[in-house]
């Protein structure tokens, strides 16, 4: 998962695209998986990073990051792979 | 060290300029408790989905819908409509404060002489009323509410076979403006058939005619239209005095009081729309006391309402299954309670509430029951926070026709409850089980072995 290099980002979690103008928000979970992908960081990585800050199971968080990725292509924030 | 709350992930586009005119979508606050009890200790100890009633909620919305209408008039009685919901435990409240039963089947009638209700003051209404049912409500002389000639002329003949003579109303139906008019209950007003209906009455000299009863229909979101109706009663009640010099006893304005629900397609919640009790009466009442009859010979008048009374104080718990996104992106939402249980959820915008403390973050969902049927949607749109699997809504406002209409599809109907004035739970339908379903079926013997 790469974020397309013309997104911006703000750490308090707002993103713009400026080829099609559009913001969105996100939680700070989401938030904090954002800035992790921008860095580069592998999917197993963000996972055990997500794990070890929050109170949640492994499976429900990697439930959770998958669909999180779906929603971030269908707004086309991350490039199809 | 505690590891920190966690939000399942989540981005929302911004999409300026859509607050419609009515400005920004409103944020319920979580209902934790209902009468003092907590919602998660309800569906531990009685199961999801639950039905929840409120004795202090029925007890309360029925006396302002009586004090309503006793301050505006003198004799007023109403009577409870037990196809709105005919659990015996709610039922007895409603008679416990002093309300008639308004039935519209044998079942529902044997229902209410179980219940302990006095024959006489049992109304019989409905279409559909068997040869047998009119003799027995005749011999109780309960009152029975006639829909058709062929009623009438059976009564006429029930008189004659048990030598009783049935204590009769008839159902009107009428134009008060309203759209879509009910014309297919009762005699019509306005092409004279209720008339004409009076006068085979009258002449017959079998029956004994008591009053004067309609209902315009439901959901009325206009108190006027009662204002014409019973103009249009009185009428006939001044018509039978000045012909047969004759005075009804009661006008039965039936019931069709619209409840603090919302309809679909509604701008605004029904809470701030709809009728109150007060506009009702006062629609009713001004008719009634502005006609001919003097003080002395005002008739009786009973409300049939049942849904307005009823509705707010019933609730579903239900419990969130699973989540998922729909082909466009749209969070949806699976919850244990279907239509199957909701049956009013295909004409209401029910109101849905979490029922644990919440994320700040929403987001647009569309509310599914479990049922592997397309139909079966809660909510197509509302506005909830991130939930999971295992999380807990309430539903609002499902008093009424939920438990008579709910359906028998595919699963077993939850138990349902009685919160009591001093916040006890009381058990007053027991769940389901396979029992229910299959146990009156038949199987023949040839059909008992398959193939293996």
């Amino acid at each position: 998962m790469k974020i397309k290099q013309q997104i911006a980002i703000s750490d308090t979690g707002f993103l713009f695209n400026p080829s099609t103008g559009e913001s969105f928000t996100v939680n700070p979970v989401g938030a904090e998986i954002l800035a992790m992908l921008r860095d580069g960081k592998p999917e197993d990585q963000i996972l055990e990073t997500v794990t070890e800050t929050y109170a949640v199971e492994k499976k429900t968080a990697e439930k959770d990051l998958h669909e999180f990725a779906g929603m971030l292509k269908m707004f086309q924030i991350i490039d199809k792979e | 060290m505690d590891k920190n709350h966690y939000d399942r992930p989540l981005i929302t586009r911004i999409e300026a300029g859509m607050p419609g005119k009515f400005g920004l979508r409103s944020e319920l606050p979580p209902t934790t408790h209902i009468d003092g009890q907590p919602v998660a200790e309800l569906i531990k100890t009685y199961g999801s989905p639950l039905f929840v009633f409120s004795e202090q909620t029925i007890r309360s919305i029925y006396r302002k819908a009586l004090k309503a209408f006793t301050t505006r008039y003198p004799k007023v009685q109403f009577a409870w409509s037990y196809k709105t919901n005919y659990l015996s435990s709610i039922c007895n409240i409603f008679h416990q404060e002093g309300a008639w039963a308004e039935v519209v089947s044998g079942f529902e009638y044997e229902k209410a002489l179980e219940n302990g209700v006095d024959p006489r003051k049992i109304i019989f209404n409905g279409p559909g009323k068997t040869h047998e049912e009119l003799v027995k409500a005749t011999e109780n002389g309960s009152l029975i509410h006639i829909d058709h000639l062929d009623e009438l002329y059976t009564l006429i003949e029930v008189a004659e076979s048990t030598e009783r003579k049935p204590r009769v109303a008839i159902r009107i139906n009428m134009d008060t403006g309203i759209y879509p008019m009910w014309d297919r209950f009762g005699f019509n007003y306005e092409n004279g058939q209720a008339w004409d209906a009076l006068n085979k009455i009258m002449y017959s000299g079998k029956l004994e005619l008591m009053g004067l009863h309609t209902h315009i229909g439901t959901f009325i979101m206009t108190a006027n239209a009662y204002a014409v109706a019973a103009t249009k009663m009185v009428e006939l009640a001044r018509a039978l005095k000045q012909k047969f010099n004759f005075q009804v006893k009661y006008i039965d304005m039936g019931g069709g009081f619209a409840s603090r629900n919302t309809l679909k397609g509604s701008y605004l919640p029904g809470s701030d729309t709809n009728p109150s009790f007060d506009e009702y009466a006062e629609a009713i009442s001004s008719a009634l006391i502005n006609s001919h009859f003097t003080p002395d010979d005002l008739p009786l008048l009973i409300l049939e309402t049942g849904r307005a009374l009823i509705d707010e104080a019933g609730y579903i718990l239900t419990s969130v299954i699973a989540n998922k996104r729909l082909s466009a992106g749209r969070r949806a939402t699976i919850v244990d309670a279907g239509v199957n249980l909701l049956f009013t959820s295909f004409w209401y915008q029910h109101q849905v509430t979490v029922a644990q403390g919440v994320s700040q973050y929403r987001e647009d969902t569309t509310l599914y029951g479990p049922l592997c049927m397309n139909i079966d949607c809660i909510r197509e749109s509302i506005n909830l926070p991130v939930l999971n699997p295992g999380d807990h809504l309430v539903i609002h406002h499902t008093g009424a026709y939920n438990v008579t209409q709910w359906m028998q599809f595919i699963t077993f109907r939850p138990n349902v409850i009685l919160i009591d004035g001093t916040g006890e739970t009381h058990l007053i339908r027991e769940k389901e089980g396979r029992e229910s379903v299959s146990g009156k079926e038949l199987l023949p013997g040839h059909l008992k072995n398959i193939r293996e």
